[in-house]
């Protein structure tokens, strides 16, 4: 188990965004987050990457409480998010959106009198992330000027350039066409082999075919856990997701 | 696959295009030069000192709201900041003007990372207001503190020997130390901008949180960049107590720091050249309507109006951003 969470909860005023979640991400596997909209999903990856501080219980990554740790601080640790809009560098080209996330962990970040091109020696690495999400082609076009899908498969690469040991994805097939669900289905599931990936996936049949494990949430509490068959079977599932049991 | 090959053939006039651009930038520069070094002959040295003093500032202010998307209001701080340490050090001390030069520096840096300190906490306007109050602050301090003689300011502040040799007093001298701490000013921004830490800077402003995610602690990137923008700002204060032979209470007023705001919107935010353009033509007008029965400040109003109005991104970042600037290879964010 690498990230862990007890009793997790955030209150906004009156409103219980989640309560009481407790979550185990274990190496090597595909833990899916799911739930009907507004059911906490995106809060909860905000509170396990820091964006957001729980007004209640703990976070653990790797055996390290991060409960009141930074953000960056966390992600420097291993834990790496993506956005549910794609958050990419729009005026800079895909290559180095790329070379800005190889920058830090390189040692190439805090140097103000150097040129550049110092940082070309990343480009070898930066090339073989573009070409695994298979953005090769446009490589020097400015990330604004890529199709949606695309820009979201650069977020995925720049977030593989950091080499987490735990990879939150926030809704990474959003808006995306049938092709590049496939693409990106494999490249998760490729990634999920040496590291811990944690997903929100509104698409069921991909929850169904990568992921091991699955989480519902509902009004910002976990409803139902286990692997899809199980988790899909779940009459309460059916209920919170069609409004009936036979649906 | 048809958007593949499009994207292919941008990818490649991108990379020709830069080329492009970069020789024509490096030709514009030359002859800028070159007029910049034969300019005393055709015109008032001090006016042109005053000038690049002005230029120097406004790409100091550039470098912060353009390269890392903030807007200090408070800039006239450092820049009139320096101008004092400059003529105390140079006056009262009898430094030679280099040294006097690097404590205006040293000093604005100083003042930076202490309003910077407590502003990079927050954004925006809040940020804008911050940078605001705390220059306000200063500004009460020069019109106290003994120092600065009050209204009065520092008069008289000799020029004395570059290096102990060159002879500052004559104009021309004068001109060409101006022209130099210009150029190299102009150098560090540059140097600044491209580098592995101005990649991170940009990469702040062109998306903070995704920074942060990325494990980028984005305030000491700004603070960075705060520091260096008001270490710069006073180089360009501290060469003006020069020229001029003073420093008062003007180069502190917020009136200073909005006139700096408007020369970089006039030639154009995030570009290198474009606070030159806009610091000499708003330096030109205040120069030519000061004798004139006109007000100078309805003139460059109706100035700044009509930017504003037809020119978004400044004159330059407009240029640029045309369809001839984007032939030439020019980059400009929309």
């Amino acid at each position: 188990m690498v990230l862990s969470a007890r009793g997790l909860g955030m209150r906004f005023g009156d409103f219980n965004a989640v309560s009481n979640v407790d979550l185990d991400v274990h190496h090597a596997r595909v833990h899916a987050l799911i739930g009907p909209n507004g059911a906490g999903k995106t809060t909860v990856f905000n509170l396990l990457t820091k964006f957001l501080t729980p007004t209640s219980g703990t976070i653990t990554l790797l055996g390290t409480d991060i409960t009141g740790m930074a953000p960056d601080r966390v992600a420097r640790m291993g834990l790496v998010r993506s956005f549910q809009i794609s958050a990419v560098f729009p005026h800079l080209s895909v290559l180095d959106n790329v070379r800005v996330a190889l920058q830090r962990p390189n040692g190439l970040a805090t140097q103000f009198w150097r040129p550049l091109s110092a940082l070309d020696r990343l480009n070898e690495r930066a090339d073989q992330l573009i070409s695994a999400v298979g953005l090769s082609e446009a490589r020097n076009v400015m990330a604004a000027d890529l199709s949606y899908g695309r820009k979201r498969v650069l977020e995925i690469a720049t977030t593989l350039a950091l080499d987490p040991k735990v990879l939150l994805l926030d809704e990474p097939m959003a808006g995306m066409g049938g092709e590049d669900v496939a693409v990106v289905a494999g490249i998760i599931r490729n990634v999920a082999r040496d590291r811990a990936v944690l997903m929100v996936e509104h698409n069921l049949k991909v929850v169904a075919d990568i992921c091991d494990h699955v989480t519902v949430l509902q009004r910002g509490e976990i409803l139902a856990e286990g692997d899809y068959r199980t988790v899909s079977e779940d009459p309460r599932v059916r209920v919170a997701y069609m409004g009936t049991e036979e649906a | 696959m048809a958007d593949m090959a499009e994207t292919t053939e941008t990818g490649g006039r991108t990379e020709a295009h830069s080329a492009m651009a970069s020789s024509i930038r490096l030709g514009f520069l030359l002859v800028g030069l070159a007029a910049l070094a034969v300019a005393p002959a055709f015109l008032y040295p001090v006016f042109l000192m005053k000038l690049l003093c002005f230029a120097l500032f406004a790409c100091a202010f550039n470098l912060l709201i353009g390269y890392t998307g903030l807007l200090s209001f408070g800039h006239a701080a450092f820049f009139g900041g320096a101008a004092y340490f400059t003529a105390h050090a140079v006056k009262e001390w009898h430094w030679t003007p280099e040294l006097g030069v690097l404590f205006g520096v040293f000093g604005a840096a100083v003042l930076g990372l202490v309003i910077g300190f407590f502003a990079i906490r927050r954004q925006g306007i809040y940020f804008a207001m911050i940078t605001l109050a705390l220059s306000q602050m200063f500004y009460f301090f020069c019109l106290q503190a003994e120092f600065t003689k009050g209204e009065d300011g520092i008069q008289g502040v000799p020029r004395g020997h570059l290096f102990g040799l060159v002879d500052l007093s004559v104009s021309t001298n004068m001109y060409y130390f101006t022209l130099a701490v210009f150029v190299i000013g102009l150098l560090i921004i540059w140097r600044f901008v491209n580098s592995p830490f101005g990649m991170i800077l940009k990469s702040i402003r062109e998306n903070e949180q995704r920074a942060v995610s990325l494990g980028y602690s984005v305030q000491y990137y700004k603070l960075g960049a705060f520091v260096m923008s008001a270490a710069l700002a006073g180089l360009a204060g501290g060469v003006k107590a020069l020229v001029f032979q003073f420093a008062t209470l003007t180069d502190v007023t917020w009136q200073m720091s909005g006139e700096v705001i408007l020369m970089t919107l006039l030639g154009g935010i995030g570009t290198l050249i474009g606070p030159v353009f806009g610091a000499g033509l708003v330096v030109t007008l205040q120069n030519y309507l000061a004798t004139s029965d006109f007000p100078v400040t309805i003139v460059t109003g109706v100035v700044f109006m009509a930017c504003v109005l037809l020119f978004r991104r400044g004159v330059v970042g407009e240029f640029y951003a045309s369809r001839l600037g984007r032939r030439l290879g020019f980059e400009h964010r929309r």
